[in-house]
């Protein structure tokens, strides 16, 4: 099946609900096949303390979404809106036709943080 | 039918997909092609290519002589006249051409289904917003059947045209076009009838369906790509103006104005796909030796086995279907279980297959399907209900 590390962030995912007074909340969707990811974060002096993902899809979007909390606690939202998409996929491990199921949760964090994306 | 020499047809079928031999379960979306209808579109190239219609030279004329072939025999396939075929790009042009054409004004009515694919939504949709018709979509019941009392409440003295499918993309239903068709007259408006998933697969009668136009494109029934058809009556085509216009299409031009050519060729403007009426022509023949009779029973067959053996599933649809199965393995997403076959060789589609407000309706984001035709076996069918186990078990 699919790489260990994704197998136990789909199985047991981390930092899955929502922030009753976020920050920052943002959602994205895939345009491939409709999925939704929303994100809600909460900050400190512009460095993120606190953030969950919610939403629907395939294991690949929402173990992504899981390993990218884990990621992004402590960094600052510029250091976040500044993330290289393709050092995201490549530390989920680049699987063959699935990028826009990585890219769900990082696009909807940027989004929330204020990023304009045009999709 | 016999399905090994079918399959020895098709040069694809020897292809190997991770190491694994192709299983194409994806035919809704297009089929694969026979080496008959490759070597067709070759011949052309090598032996006829010429442009038709305006040469006097020997080529042209050859040219224009398996292009109007092509219109008889898919006039033939359909039990119609050659002049009331028209070839276009495919099932989407052929509804835009309707949509463009005819003559819809204010308040005008057009009732279609939830169960539509986008090309038989999104232009009336368009209308909606141009020429301020008004869109009625019948609903689906509980089995994905059609809703026929709600059609029957839907059509009235307003409705200009009822626009349904006749073999649901999704859900393998077959809707009950003849009395469809029969309830748009008896209101006097027009009856289009989306071929597209029921021509490649089941007997189609113009003069017994009685539809005033019918949709289909090549490229999901054996033929090439960029080959639709879009058969309409004499009358209401006599009725329509022309879509595109340029080219071909007229009969006498000047200055300042044109006259338009006959039917068909009033609403073929410019170059057409010559090379691909040549290839349709011999898909048109592939099929018609078989005989679309035996297909259907085969395919249907071959539904029946799979869903009788896909265990642990929402299989969605009624059970009197075409060959298509829509399907969820509880919880797992569709893509996973479509990324996982892949892997093993086997092509389905996942997703909403453009059939978003279906989608909706059910309450779901997509489902699996896998789509049959002459060439697939009830052995490959086995094979993937053995990797579906194998995606159950470990995802």
């Amino acid at each position: 099946m699919y790489p260990e590390e994704i197998m136990d962030h789909y199985k047991n995912p981390r930092n899955q609900g929502n922030i009753q007074y976020p920050d920052y909340e943002g959602e994205h969707g895939n345009p491939v096949c409709g999925d939704l990811i929303k994100m809600s974060v909460k900050t400190r002096n512009g460095v993120i303390e606190e953030i969950k993902f919610d939403g629907e899809g395939c294991a690949i979007s929402m173990a992504s979404a899981s390993i990218l909390t884990e990621m992004v606690k402590g960094k600052t939202t510029r250091q976040v809106l500044e993330m290289d998409e393709k050092e995201f996929i490549d530390k989920i491990g680049n699987i063959q036709t699935r990028t826009q199921c990585v890219l769900v949760s990082l696009n909807a964090l940027k989004k929330a943080l204020g990023d304009d994306i045009n999709c | 039918m016999d399905v090994e020499t079918i399959r020895k047809d098709f040069p694809i079928l020897n292809k190997k997909i991770n190491g694994y031999p192709l299983i194409y379960f994806d035919n809704t979306a297009t089929t694969q092609k026979p080496r008959q209808v490759i070597q067709a579109i070759s011949d052309f190239y090598e032996k006829y290519n010429a442009n038709i219609h305006r040469g006097v030279h020997r080529l042209s004329q050859e040219a224009s002589e398996i292009y109007e072939q092509a219109h008889e025999k898919t006039a033939k396939f359909i039990n119609s006249d050659w002049r009331e075929v028209i070839f276009t790009k495919n099932t989407t042009e052929s509804i835009n051409l309707v949509a463009h054409s005819l003559d819809f004004n204010k308040g005008d009515e057009i009732v279609i289904s939830i169960m539509e694919h986008h090309s038989n939504m999104v232009p009336w949709q368009e209308l909606v917003k141009e020429k301020g018709i008004v869109l009625k979509i019948v609903d689906v019941k509980e089995d994905g059947s059609l809703d026929m009392e709600d059609l029957k409440s839907k059509i009235g003295k307003k409705t200009k045209l009822v626009s349904i499918t006749h073999v649901s993309n999704v859900l393998g239903a077959v809707n009950p076009v003849k009395e469809i068709c029969k309830l748009a007259h008896e209101n006097q408006a027009y009856c289009l009838i989306d071929g597209a998933q029921s021509a490649p697969h089941i007997k189609v009668d113009m003069k017994r369906i009685g539809c005033d136009f019918f949709a289909f494109s090549a490229h999901k029934m054996l033929g090439p790509t960029g080959m639709g058809v879009l058969y309409g009556t004499k009358q209401a085509l006599s009725e329509m103006g022309p879509f595109l216009t340029g080219g071909d299409m007229i009969k006498k031009v000047t200055s300042k104005e044109a006259s338009w050519n006959d039917l068909p060729w009033k609403f073929e403007a410019g170059t057409p796909n010559i090379a691909g009426a040549a290839g349709f022509s011999a898909a048109l023949d592939y099929l018609t030796s078989i005989g679309m009779e035996k297909i259907d029973k085969y395919e249907r067959d071959l539904a029946k086995y799979a869903i009788e053996r896909i265990k642990d599933a929402h299989i969605y649809g009624p059970d009197d279907r075409a060959g298509i199965i829509s399907f969820n393995l509880k919880k797992i997403h569709a893509h996973d279980v479509a990324y996982f076959l892949d892997k093993k060789g086997i092509a389905v589609r996942s997703g909403n297959h453009c059939a978003q407000p279906l989608m909706t309706k059910m309450g779901i984001l997509g489902t699996v399907r896998a789509s049959f035709y002459v060439y697939n076996t009830k052995k490959e069918i086995d094979f993937m209900i053995e990797n579906l186990d194998e995606i159950r078990r470990n995802l």
